[in-house]
């Protein structure tokens, strides 16, 4: 059975998807993925859709479904690297993938997953100077 | 339907879906078309991501099909007309199928509507307890 792999990188996982998906393997990415963010205590997941020529609304919900699991999990998610025609594509299919934050690219991915969970360490560290 | 008798089919093939794995070379298939006669990258993307609704509803709702690809040509224009046949349960309401939001199984009911938006011609028919047949046209430059 083919698998996506996931790579464990510091606090963060990171998923590049090079193949086209069939609906099998986007689910067991969604559970591969959920498990890893609970197995590793993960802070951040960011995806690589750069390589995916069309996202359609099983895909759109999947990749929603990872970010709320993950959010539920105490993870962010980041999507990264989408094609501009299927930015086009998604809208008019009727899919804004809410409740997913994207990025331009990986780089900016991960300073947006750096800043999300720097921003939560940050006021606890705070309080427990002022205390 | 005066203006589908005037389409001329230049190449024409048929393939069956039967399995999730079939849709991944379905998808290269109809882009392979699609890149012949020289669609834009967006309307490409257009037409595999509403391609991909329609074999994906054929799988679930009918235990899969044929779908037949062609190129078709009206005029000065050249599209890609895709065929979706099934010999599912059927449709008992279109309209109500074709409704966002709507859906009979778990999905966010956005598939047929969507691929209805995203090609630019969309044409269903069904009979109950026979099947559905659905064809969609796009347009090289629709």
């Amino acid at each position: 059975m083919d698998r996506i792999p996931i790579l464990k990188m510091g606090q963060f996982l990171l998923v590049t998807i090079q193949i086209d998906l069939y609906d099998r393997l986007a689910v067991n990415l969604e559970s591969d993925l959920v498990q890893m963010v609970s197995k590793t205590g993960a802070r951040g997941v960011l995806i690589d859709i750069s390589a995916l020529t069309i996202v359609d609304s099983f895909m759109g919900r999947i990749l929603g479904n990872i970010g709320s699991m993950s959010k539920i999990m105490d993870a962010e998610t980041v999507v990264v690297g989408m094609q501009p025609a299927v930015a086009i594509t998604l809208i008019e299919l009727g899919l804004e993938l809410q409740g997913v934050s994207t990025a331009l690219n990986v780089e900016k991915g991960m300073l947006f997953l750096q800043e999300k969970i720097g921003n939560q360490n940050e006021p606890a560290d705070n309080e427990d100077g002022t205390e | 339907m005066n203006q589908l008798i005037m389409k001329t089919v230049l190449s024409k093939t048929t393939m069956k879906i039967e399995k999730e794995q079939d849709v991944v070379p379905f998808r290269n298939r109809v882009k392979e078309f699609a890149t012949k006669i020289g669609m834009s990258l967006v309307n490409q993307t257009k037409l595999i991501t509403a391609a991909s609704e329609l074999v994906r509803n054929m799988l679930k709702y009918a235990n899969g099909g044929s779908v037949v690809i062609e190129i078709v040509n009206q005029g000065r224009d050249n599209g890609i007309r895709l065929t979706f046949d099934d010999k599912g349960p059927g449709i008992k309401d279109i309209p109500l199928a074709l409704k966002d939001g709507f859906s009979t199984g778990k999905s966010l009911g956005i598939g047929l509507p969507g691929a209805k938006r995203l090609v630019s011609e969309f044409d269903i028919k069904s009979v109950v307890g026979k099947g559905t047949v659905v064809t969609i046209i796009k347009w090289k430059n629709g």
